[in-house]
C-alpha cells in the first residue's frame, strides 16, 4: 500500500530485550527496527501502517531523570514525524506506566500527534494521560500481551486515519472522562419509561448519568479581628458595569471580570446584572442586592471591617461548568491572596 | 376521565383570506390574526409570518411554542384561567392541528428566549424543526416593564393558537387518540398485580419570568399537588418562563408531555400510571424541603411502587431533584430521574450541581454546553443579533457569514428533561 501510516514505539528495558531490573538505568536509545511487542503491534496493522522504528528507555532512569529522557525522546519523534506513537503496554507496572503516561501527555501537548498506550486500570501513569491520549485496558500482567496488542493496533489504525472512535467499552479503551452529546434511537421519557419498568421488574437497567463526585472544602478559620481586615466582593450573580466591558457571558461563563470600586459607595447606578438565570428587574434596580457593596462600605465607614478590597470580582454561575469554576476560584483566590485580602463575601444568586 | 385529541393533520400553513383548514392545509387570516392579538392595548405591533420544515429559516429569540387547537366536546377551551374561563378539563373532544404550532417572538429581558433553525444542522437539535410554524413576533407598547412584558407575550401565544385552533373546529380528524383513565380504585380494580407508577413533574417556579402557571395559578404559590393526566394534555398547564431554551418546558411541550403519552402507552399493560404531581421548584431551602417532603408524602400516599421524576431548568433545581429521589428510595419506592447536564464545552465537568448516591437511574437528555455551528440562514424571522446575549450565546456567536456557534442553551427544547427530544450522554 503506498500510504502507511508511520509509527514510532516506545517500550522500557525489559520489553526493549536490553535486560531486567539490574538495566532500569538506562539512557534512551533509538532503533530504527522493530522490537520487542513493537512486533506483534506491526502485524496486527495489517499492512495498514508500519512501525518505523522503537524508542526504548530504563524505567529508572526515566522517572528519575525525566527532563532529559523526555528532551531526547520528543526530539526523536520530532525528527521522525511519525502519524502516532505507541507506548507500552505497560499492564499494571508503575515506573513503566509513568513513563508511558507523562511521555504520551508531552507528546500530544508539545508535538500535537497523537499517542495510544496500554495500561490496568490501575496503573498511575493513567491518571497522567488517560484525558488526551487513548489508553487500551489491559489486565495487570504481560500475560494479557496477545490481547492487548490488536485492541491497540486496531485503535492506532482508526485515529491515524482520522476515523472516529466508537464508545470505550465497544473499542476496549479506558474512558477520557468526557461526556459528549449524541442522538438516541428513543426520546429521553421512552428511556426513562423503559428503565423504570426494568427496576420494577428488577431487570437489569443501565444509568445514562453516574452520579458525580464532590471535593469538600474545609471552612477557613475566623478572622480574629475584623476592624483590621480587608474584606473583598466576589459575586457568581453576573453583576458587571453598564455594557457588559469584557462581555461575560449569561450562562454558561468562560471568563470573570474585575472592577475597580475604591471610588464608589455602591454598585447602584454604574452596574446591572447579564446574569441569565433568574429574573434580573430587581438586580437592575439595585445591584447591591446581588452583590452587597453598599453595606460593607457602610461597614467599612463605621470601622467595623478595616478595608474594602480595591476591585470588585465577578463571573456568571448559571449553567457554568465546574471545570471553569474551579478555574476561576483559582485564578481569584490567587490575585486576592497575593494582594494580602483576608476574607472575601461571595454570593450566588 | 375520558379525552379524544383528534388529530386533524397539517401539511402546510399559507395566509390567506379567511382562517380555515383545506385538504391538511392551514390557511390564517394575518390581519384578522394581528388585530385580534392588537385588543390588548400592551402591544404595539405585530408580525405574522410562516416557517416550514425544510426551508432554510431562522427563527429568534423565540419565547414559547403552543399547540393550535379547538374543544369541541366538554367543559373548557384553550387555556382556563388564563386565557379563557375557569373550567374543569380533561374530559371531552379536542381537535388539534397537528403539525401545526405557534411560536412566539420578541426580547423579553434578552437572555432567555431561544433558537429555531428548519433545515440542516440545526433542524437535528429542536423538535419545532418539523412542525409548521406560525411566527407571532410581538412588540409591546413603549414603557412596559419585563413583567408585564413577558405577561403579554405570553398570553398573545395562547390566543393566537386558540384562535388558530379554531380552524380545525369543523373538520374530520385524521386520527383520533384516546387517553381514558378511572379513579384509583377503579384502576387498581382493573390492574391489581400491575405496578402503580407516579409521574413528578418539577416546574420551574422562582418569581416572575421564571413561572409556570396550573390552570392560572402560578406554581411559585402552589404546594406540591396532583393532576389527571388529561388534565395536562387538555391545556390545564402553560409555560411562562424565560429559562434557558433548551429545557424549559414550552406550552406545546406541556400540551404533549412525553412522559405522560409514553406512561399512558404502558398504561394496564405493565404499569397502572396513577397521575401526576407537579411540583414548583423553589429558591428557598425551606422551600425545597417543604416540596420535596411533600411531593415523597403524595407519592406515598398514592402507593406508589415507582416514580419518574423530571426535572426543568438546572443549577439549583438539581438538588430538588436529588432531595426527591432520596426520599422516594429511602420510602421504597423505585425511581427514574430525566436531567441534563452543564459539564461544560469539553465534557469534562461535573454533570450536576448536587449528588446523590440514591440516584441509581438517570436518563441524560444531553450537555447544556455542547457547542454546535449552525450554517447561514436565507432567511430570518425574529433578530439574528439577538444570539450575542442569549443564555447559551457570547459575543461573537454570530460569525460574519451569518453562521452562529453557541450552546445547545440556546436551542429551543434540544435538552428538554420531560424527554421529549432524543438526545442523551455518553461517557468517551
Amino acid at each position: 500500500m503506498a500510504n502507511k501510516f508511520k509509527v514510532l514505539y516506545y517500550v522500557n528495558q525489559f520489553f526493549g530485550q536490553i535486560g531486567g531490573e539490574d538495566k532500569a538505568d538506562i539512557e534512551p536509545m533509538y532503533k530504527e527496527e522493530k522490537i520487542g511487542p513493537a512486533m506483534g503491534f506491526d502485524s496486527n496493522l495489517k499492512g495498514e501502517g508500519e512501525v518505523i522504528g522503537t524508542l526504548i528507555c530504563g524505567d529508572n532512569y526515566f522517572n528519575e531523570n525525566k527532563e532529559e529522557a523526555l528532551e531526547y525522546i520528543l526530539n526523536v519523534i520530532k525528527e521522525n514525524n511519525p502519524d502516532i506513537l505507541v507506548a507500552g503496554p505497560a499492564f499494571n507496572a508503575g515506573r513503566y506506566g509513568m513513563a508511558c503516561g507523562e511521555i504520551a501527555k508531552a507528546v500530544v501537548e508539545e508535538l500535537d500527534i497523537p499517542v495510544v498506550t496500554g495500561m490496568y486500570i490501575e496503573n498511575p501513569g493513567l491518571e497522567v494521560c488517560r484525558s488526551i491520549a487513548i489508553v487500551a485496558e489491559t489486565t495487570d500482567s504481560a500475560a494479557g500481551m496477545r490481547k492487548a496488542l490488536p485492541v491497540m493496533a486496531k485503535l492506532a489504525t482508526k485515529i491515524a486515519k482520522g476515523e472516529e472512535l466508537g464508545l470505550p467499552e465497544e473499542e476496549g479503551y479506558i474512558p477520557q472522562g468526557k461526556r459528549l452529546t449524541l442522538f438516541a434511537d428513543k426520546r429521553g421519557s421512552q428511556r426513562a419509561v423503559e428503565m423504570l419498568i426494568a427496576r420494577l421488574n428488577d431487570k437489569e437497567f443501565k444509568t445514562e448519568l453516574p452520579m458525580p463526585e464532590f471535593d469538600t472544602v474545609d471552612p477557613a478559620p475566623a478572622i480574629k479581628d475584623l476592624s483590621k481586615a480587608t474584606i473583598a466582593l466576589v459575586t457568581s450573580g453576573g453583576i458587571v458595569p453598564h455594557g457588559n466591558p469584557d462581555r461575560i457571558q449569561s450562562a454558561s461563563a468562560q471568563k470573570w471580570g474585575k472592577y475597580d470600586v475604591s471610588t464608589i459607595d455602591a454598585l447602584a447606578g454604574d452596574y446591572y446584572t447579564i446574569h441569565g438565570g433568574y429574573d434580573p428587574v430587581y438586580a437592575n434596580e439595585i445591584p447591591d442586592r446581588v452583590a452587597p457593596l453598599d453595606i460593607l462600605k457602610e461597614l467599612e465607614k463605621e470601622g467595623y471591617i478595616g478595608k474594602v478590597y480595591e476591585y470588585f470580582y465577578t463571573t456568571t454561575g448559571t449553567g457554568t461548568s465546574v471545570g471553569n469554576a474551579v478555574k476561576f476560584g483559582t485564578e481569584i483566590g490567587k490575585e486576592l491572596k497575593e494582594a494580602g485580602v483576608d476574607g472575601v463575601i461571595l454570593t450566588s444568586t | 376521565m375520558k379525552l379524544e385529541l383528534r388529530r386533524i393533520h397539517i401539511k402546510d400553513i399559507q395566509l390567506g383570506e379567511e382562517t380555515k383548514v383545506k385538504d391538511g392545509v392551514l390557511f390564517v387570516n394575518a390581519e384578522e390574526l394581528i388585530s385580534h392579538l392588537k385588543e390588548d392595548s400592551r402591544i404595539k405591533d405585530v408580525k405574522v409570518d410562516i416557517a416550514r420544515p425544510g426551508e432554510k429559516v431562522r427563527i429568534i429569540p423565540v419565547k414559547d411554542v403552543i399547540e393550535p387547537r379547538v374543544k369541541i366536546e366538554g367543559a373548557g377551551n384553550g387555556f382556563p384561567g388564563v386565557s379563557s374561563k375557569m373550567a374543569q378539563v380533561g374530559e371531552g373532544k379536542v381537535n388539534v392541528l397537528y403539525g401545526a404550532a405557534v411560536v412566539t417572538v420578541g426580547d423579553i429581558v434578552g437572555f432567555q428566549e431561544g433558537v429555531i433553525d428548519m433545515w440542516g444542522e440545526g433542524a437535528k437539535w429542536t423538535p419545532f424543526s418539523k412542525t409548521f410554524n406560525l411566527v407571532v413576533d410581538i412588540t409591546p407598547v413603549e414603557g412596559l416593564d419585563p413583567h408585564a412584558h413577558e405577561a403579554t407575550v405570553r398570553l398573545a401565544g395562547l390566543k393566537a393558537a386558540e384562535f388558530v385552533g379554531e380552524a380545525g373546529r369543523d373538520v374530520e380528524p385524521d386520527e383520533v387518540l384516546t387517553y381514558e383513565m378511572g379513579s384509583h380504585a377503579e384502576e387498581s380494580r382493573k390492574y391489581p398485580d400491575l405496578p402503580k407508577v407516579v409521574y413528578v413533574e418539577m416546574l420551574i417556579s422562582q418569581g416572575l419570568l421564571h413561572d409556570g402557571y396550573v390552570y392560572g395559578v402560578n406554581t411559585q404559590n402552589i404546594l406540591p399537588t396532583l393532576l389527571h393526566p388529561n388534565e395536562e394534555l387538555d391545556g390545564a398547564v402553560i409555560s411562562g418562563n424565560c429559562v434557558a431554551a433548551c429545557d424549559k418546558i414550552t406550552t406545546y411541550q406541556h400540551q404533549n408531555n412525553s412522559v405522560i403519552l409514553d406512561l399512558y402507552e404502558q398504561h394496564g399493560k405493565t404499569i397502572n400510571f396513577l397521575g401526576v404531581i407537579l411540583t414548583p421548584e423553589l429558591t428557598t431551602l425551606e422551600g425545597k424541603f417543604r416540596t420535596c417532603d411533600y411531593t415523597a408524602k403524595l407519592c406515598k400516599m398514592l402507593g406508589a411502587d415507582g416514580v419518574i421524576v423530571s426535572e426543568e431548568g438546572y443549577g439549583n433545581p438539581d438538588s430538588d431533584l436529588l432531595m426527591i429521589c432520596k426520599r422516594l428510595e429511602d420510602a421504597g419506592i423505585k425511581t427514574v430521574l430525566i436531567t441534563d447536564e452543564c459539564s461544560g464545552w469539553d465534557g469534562a465537568s461535573q454533570p450536576l450541581a448536587d449528588t446523590a448516591k440514591e440516584a441509581v437511574a438517570v436518563v441524560s437528555t444531553g450537555n447544556v454546553s455542547h457547542v454546535v455551528t449552525l450554517p447561514p440562514a436565507d432567511k430570518v424571522i425574529g433578530n439574528a443579533e439577538a444570539i450575542s446575549t442569549l443564555a447559551g450565546g457570547w459575543d461573537g456567536s454570530l460569525q460574519e457569514d451569518g453562521s452562529i456557534k453557541c450552546e445547545l442553551n440556546a436551542v429551543i427544547g434540544s435538552t428538554s428533561e420531560i424527554g421529549y427530544h432524543n438526545l442523551t450522554v455518553k461517557l468517551y
